[in-house]
């Protein structure tokens, strides 16, 4: 079969224009292909993380808006496996325009390190920011953003939580994810909050020890409140946030929809290249058989030549995809996505067996009609 | 001398599987830079149909929804005596006290809990949406866990029924009815007796929103300014069209990824008609020498060539309209800024059709010009003498 290969190279290479031109446009479409099979796969298909295989969130059962009792965090860390315990919550508010949206949490600051183990900080700059109640941390792309310092004041204003909030900057963090995320002291925030609105937690993040635990923890977890007034839902913490992805629409749906339309597209294009230069070749079919090539030899010949070009068009495309990819991950919606990797095996694999497939495919038609054609006739052929 | 549109024509139908897979390309294309524009435009339909000009929601100053708003039942006395607030039918103000919350339901769609929003308010809130209508069952009761759903999320949610119960705050609350909201983003949400739902929720006396109805247009711009620069209350007024015109921004994401894929499907697929008509150039060499020799000038196989390749995107955008046409209707949800759902159906509108159109003949006519002129710059001898 090989034996052909530069035969079958050269006749890619005869019409330099179309070639050129179908492998633009399968690489162009490939890439976006390649795009979205990466989310997918990171949404979907990817396996946590390692320390976010360590970690279970726990919300009120009836939705993320509600609050639970802050002393559940007393309970959960009594149960066997769990090392730690911190209470969060979501700060909203407006950082000096309403436009600036940006992650805010207020959490237990003594434990934020422990818990996200991949956030990297400067030893000084957390015990700086563990022991100022008022201080808070940011991500380095919010540094970056808003061109903040070490030091720098910044001052929100609540809306869940009314009032003026000032806080000095202790320490900037680097995430492997999106970080345009600011953390501060639970502190600080019940301190200000009426009595009546004290004691309340958003979100329990639990660290566990093992990631086969995760099941059984999480159950026991909801299992404790089952009869209590604020039921709770503990799921792993890639759930939790694939949970906000769908608050976006049916996004599994629309990413579906435009590979399939992409792939769809593709095809045509390769198909319709293949039938146009099989078209213009079947005198040429004809002298190859009258040498002796047999009706498998042409029939390989021509998928082969279209597998080489969407081959090609689809290695240029995913190459492309994976610039695209590491623009993606750090757009400020990479915050809630999990970490795309720019170069997935899995993700590469998927698009070259996608090329090969709409190769193949797309020269059948064509190339079987070839190979069919009786020796008289296509020398007979005058188109 | 211009060549005829119908040589065009037949040249299309003479090559049809050529043009149709050329088409179908372009088709696709255009399909789904149609769906992105059919979602959002639904999407628009359904907010601005939300939304009474003569309605005023107010809010805490500093916040961009009902969701993260306080307002307290004072704050709501000083209120709902201002200058300008019409009168519903049993003379009282109309003005709702209302407190929002959210819970978390299954969907039939994708299995994944979905947020939808409650909202408690008092019958004079009722009275203040025309839109809304009792579709079957009855409203709930003063005091009572009951509570009357939206068809949209009757539709989407199986706990969402009449006779079901739904577990919130301090117990179980029962759907006594399904109501009707036209369009309006109101038929996403679940209601209850305001009293009721803010017990349960420990929410007594800090509510959420609430929402006034002016006497007229000009007292509703009056009323908003007078309520924005009370400094008292600390309240922020904007009109209802307003508030639901700026969270058509949550399609934001989606409209940037819709259009952005479409218009790199569109580089393919100009590449693919340029193939094609390439192809279709050099099959008719000696048809285009002949042209010459008959005294059609270069400037008319140029546009003959050129109106050809646009043709056949024209044909390709036709194509692309049909496919979109059975998304129109179709429901489908998108989360607002209540951190839950509305839900609201493709809307395919004329308007975008046209744009789909426009979009093709563009794509045709980037793909058509270099084959054109390439057509168009044959020498007649070497044109006539090309197999």
């Amino acid at each position: 079969m090989f034996r052909f290969l530069p035969l079958v190279l050269k006749n890619c290479w005869r019409n330099r224009r179309r070639t050129f031109l179908t492998i633009a446009s399968i690489s162009v479409s490939m890439c976006l292909l390649g795009v979205m099979i990466a989310m997918y796969h990171a949404l979907y298909l990817s396996d946590a993380t390692p320390e976010e295989a360590l970690r279970i969130v726990t919300r009120n059962k009836i939705s993320l808006t509600q609050q639970m009792p802050e002393s559940y965090k007393n309970r959960i860390k009594q149960i066997p496996g769990v090392r730690e315990v911190m209470v969060s919550q979501w700060f909203g508010g407006t950082y000096k325009d309403p436009k600036n949206f940006f992650a805010r949490f207020a959490a237990d600051s003594d434990k934020i390190f422990t818990i996200y183990q991949e956030l990297k900080i400067p030893a000084d700059q957390r015990i700086a920011f563990e022991r100022d109640r008022t201080g808070c941390v940011i991500g380095r792309d919010l540094a970056n953003k808003y061109n903040l310092k070490i030091g720098d004041r910044m001052a929100l204003v609540g809306d869940i939580f009314p009032g003026n909030y000032e806080f000095t900057i202790r320490g900037i963090f680097d995430s492997p994810r999106a970080s345009e995320i600011m953390y501060f002291s639970r502190d600080y925030l019940e301190q200000s909050l009426p009595e009546r609105r004290r004691g309340n937690a958003g979100v329990f993040t639990t660290l566990i020890d093992d990631p086969a635990s995760a099941g059984r923890i999480a159950s026991a977890i909801d299992e404790e409140y089952r009869n209590a007034t604020a039921q709770t839902k503990t799921e792993s913490e890639q759930q939790y946030l694939l949970g906000f992805v769908s608050l976006l629409g049916n996004v599994k749906v629309f990413l579906i929809a435009i590979c399939a339309a992409v792939m769809f597209t593709i095809l045509l294009v390769s198909a319709n290249t293949m039938a146009m230069s099989v078209r213009e070749r079947v005198r040429e079919v004809g002298v190859l058989k009258t040498l002796g090539f047999t009706d498998g030899n042409v029939l390989g010949m021509i998928l082969g030549e279209a597998i080489s070009i969407s081959l090609l068009g689809g290695a240029l495309g995913f190459l492309l995809s994976t610039v695209l990819v590491g623009g993606v991950a750090h757009s400020p919606a990479g915050g809630f996505l999990p970490p795309i990797a720019p170069f997935e095996p899995s993700v590469a694999a998927a698009c070259v067996a996608t090329a090969v497939v709409i190769g193949f495919v797309s020269s059948l038609v064509p190339a079987l009609g070839a190979a069919r054609t009786p020796i008289v006739e296509a020398l007979r052929s005058t188109d | 001398m211009a060549i005829p549109v119908a040589y065009n024509l037949r040249n299309l139908v003479v090559r049809k599987t050529t043009t149709i897979m050329t088409a179908l390309g372009i088709a696709l294309t255009v399909a789904v830079l149609l769906a992105v524009l059919a979602l959002v435009n639904g999407l628009r339909t359904t907010l601005t149909s939300s939304g009474d000009p003569l309605q005023i929601i107010v809010m805490r100053k500093g916040s961009e929804s009902e969701i993260v708003s306080n307002f307290t039942r004072t704050q709501f006395q000083d209120l709902k005596f201002k200058q300008g607030i019409a009168s519903g039918t049993n003379g009282q103000p109309l003005a709702s006290l209302e407190v929002i919350t959210v819970i978390n339901l299954s969907s039939t769609d994708t299995g994944e809990g979905t947020n939808m929003t409650v909202r408690g308010l008092q019958p004079s809130g009722i009275e203040m949406r025309h839109g809304v209508k009792l579709a079957s069952g009855r409203w709930f009761q003063e005091g009572r866990r009951e509570l009357v759903a939206g068809k949209s999320a009757a539709d989407r949610y199986p706990e969402v029924q009449i006779g079901r119960k739904i577990r919130f705050g301090r117990g179980d609350w029962e759907i006594v009815g399904i109501m009707d909201a036209g369009r309006g983003a109101q038929a996403s949400e679940i209601w209850g007796d305001l009293n009721q739902v803010s017990a349960d929720l420990q929410r007594q006396e800090v509510l959420s929103s609430a929402l006034v109805r002016a006497t007229d247009a000009v007292t509703a711009k009056a009323l908003a300014n007078d309520i924005n620069n009370d400094q008292r209350l600390n309240m922020n007024a904007v009109s209802e069209e307003e508030y639901y015109a700026a969270q058509t921004a949550s399609a934001a994401p989606i409209e940037y990824i819709g259009i952005f894929v479409a218009v790199i499907m569109a580089v393919g697929s100009a590449f693919a008609a340029m193939n094609t008509m390439y192809a279709a150039v050099a099959r008719r060499s000696r048809e285009i020498g002949t042209l010459r020799v008959l005294g059609f000038s270069k400037g008319s196989i140029l546009v003959s060539f050129f109106l050809e390749s646009v043709l056949l995107s024209a044909l390709g955008g036709l194509l692309g309209c049909l496919l979109v046409l059975p998304l129109n209707g179709i429901t489908t949800g998108i989360g607002n800024s209540n951190f839950s759902e509305t839900a609201f159906n493709f809307h395919v509108s004329p308007e975008i059709m046209f744009i789909g159109m426009a979009f093709a003949v563009i794509l045709g006519a980037a793909g058509g010009l270099f084959p054109a002129s390439n057509a168009a710059r044959k020498e007649i001898l070497t044109a006539l003498r090309e197999i």
